[in-house]
């Protein structure tokens, strides 16, 4: 798979029946314990194989760690991580530690898909509806979080969303003959879904009062409680998505906001959309049809 | 008596620039908290705060740094009102299908007369439609000599999406005298319809 779709891992194809799925991912911490922090930070590195329509199969950690913390610290890390790789179905193999004065944690993961299986950046059609498994909001709380200014319950919410793998969300998504999926991360929801209506060569109507948003997310993006990352993502994507001045600033930065473990962004058929919106439901996924793809038009996104 | 506060937020990683100037006009009852960043985040960030908190707030580029001025009491107390409402979360979107030039059952001028009627009314609703969908003699609403075209282009300034079914121009000979919004076929309706938004019919 080439770099020009900007998709979410590398893909091998090994033989008519599998291909290798590959992808790294590791950060700072996002909350203050560390086995929930190390349970995040593997949700979000086996995000990307979920996000390629594929299963995880082997882990191996990526850590930095500082030698004036503690170890057992590092110990709670690790066995965060082991945990949510256990709970995706996959093997931790090993992994390598670097001495650092800031500690990070993640996982370079190895999945399987089959090769014609694979869901890329640019497999949505236009008629397509467009799903996003979880509430936006986690990088303006994780900064009010740091700032002590979020209430517990905000961030105990915003937490629960990070820690949630997106395997019961893709095991539905597979089902639904969708072609087109990433995962929302770092360049925040209208980054990821430009990636895709770009490499898809199409437009995205995107439905701003659909998008589901953690509680309590407003209110801090109202008290200044926005990430640089919001605002370099806003400012990268301005020559292609037009901003209506009816948005006001607070719901910009919710739809730039950068997420950590994010949900999956998924392009569904117009016939299955409802009943795997059903099926999400079911499972206890926070999703809703925030969308639609169309042919693309003047503007790579519009928001109304 | 009105205080004068200055902070020095330099090198500060956000979002204690926000946290600094938020305290400092807890502070005091009245009066101007002066911040100085070096960083474009923290002047829009300080920025937002001062406005959704009701401070009056003014920034001003000295060299490679941002100096924010926020005054709090008589002087600075500014209207809380927001300017746009925001969208009302957790109601959905509103499509409207129209699938005739006329409205309602009866007399054909009265029916235009209503159809028009209906548009102005639709013009006027906050937050607005999300997209109309014209089929059928729908489609002159959104044509030349379409008495409600005035209206169908404000709605579309506003943004709201417009779709008029292509077969349907092709049959009434239309497809040249469209005016507002775009050509779509059916997939593209139908995509509105199942879209989870409230679709609502107009014959």
């Amino acid at each position: 798979m080439g770099t020009e779709t900007s998709d979410d891992a590398a893909v091998y194809r090994l033989n008519d029946e599998l291909a290798v799925i590959q992808t790294v991912d590791f950060f700072t911490p996002v909350v203050d314990d560390p086995c929930l922090f190390g349970q995040i930070a593997a949700a979000n590195s086996l995000s990307d194989v979920y996000a390629m329509g594929g299963k995880p199969l082997l882990a191996l950690n990526i850590v930095c760690f500082p030698s004036c913390l503690p170890p057992e610290l590092l110990g709670e890390i690790l066995r965060g991580g082991a945990q949510k790789v256990a709970e995706a179905g996959a093997i931790i193999a090993g992994g390598h530690t670097v001495q650092d004065d800031v500690p990070k944690y993640g996982l370079a993961v190895t999945g399987l898909v089959h090769p014609q299986r694979v869901l890329t950046n640019a497999g949505a059609s236009p008629g397509d509806l467009l799903i996003l498994t979880k509430p936006l909001g986690t990088g303006i709380i994780n900064t009010a979080a740091k700032g002590d200014i979020a209430s517990q319950d905000t961030v105990r919410a915003a937490v629960d969303n990070m820690l949630q793998l997106n395997r019961r969300a893709a095991e539905v998504m597979i089902r639904y003959n969708v072609k087109s999926c990433t995962d929302i991360t770092g360049f925040g929801f209208l980054g990821h879904a430009a990636e895709m209506a770009r490499a898809s060569k199409v437009s995205f109507e995107i439905w701003v009062d659909r998008i589901p948003i953690l509680p309590g997310t407003r209110e801090l993006a109202a008290m200044g409680m926005i990430p640089a990352g919001a605002y370099a993502n806003r400012d990268f994507l301005s020559g292609e998505i037009n901003i209506p001045a009816k948005l006001g600033p607070e719901t910009t930065a919710i739809l730039f906001d950068p997420q950590t473990s994010g949900g999956l962004f998924i392009a569904v058929p117009a016939s299955g959309v409802h009943k795997a919106l059903e099926e999400m439901k079911q499972e206890g996924i926070r999703a809703d049809i925030v969308g639609q793809v169309t042919q693309r038009q003047t503007d790579l996104i519009k928001l109304i | 008596m009105p205080e004068t506060l200055n902070l020095d937020c330099k090198g500060l990683a956000c979002p204690q620039p926000v946290i600094q100037v938020k305290k400092a006009l807890d502070s005091i009852a009245e009066g101007t908290v002066t911040a100085v960043v070096d960083n474009e985040t923290a002047r829009e960030n300080i920025s937002l705060f001062a406005k959704n908190a009701g401070y009056k707030a003014s920034a001003e580029k000295s060299g490679q740094d941002y100096r924010i001025t926020i005054t709090k009491g008589r002087a600075g107390n500014v209207n809380r009102e927001r300017e746009v409402a925001d969208p009302q979360p957790g109601k959905p979107p509103m499509v409207y299908l129209i699938t005739s030039n006329l409205l309602g059952q009866g007399s054909p001028d009265l029916g235009q007369v209503l159809m028009k009627s209906l548009l102005v009314t639709l013009n006027e609703m906050n937050p607005a439609p999300m997209a109309l969908l014209f089929l059928n003699s729908g489609v002159m609403s959104a044509c030349e000599e379409s008495p409600a075209l005035e209206q169908l282009q404000s709605l579309s300034a506003k943004g709201v999406t417009m779709i008029s079914c292509g077969t349907c121009l092709d049959y009434y000979k239309l497809k040249e005298k469209l005016k507002v919004g775009r050509v779509g076929n059916m997939l593209d309706i139908n995509g509105y319809l199942c879209g989870g938004a409230k679709v609502i019919t107009i014959a």
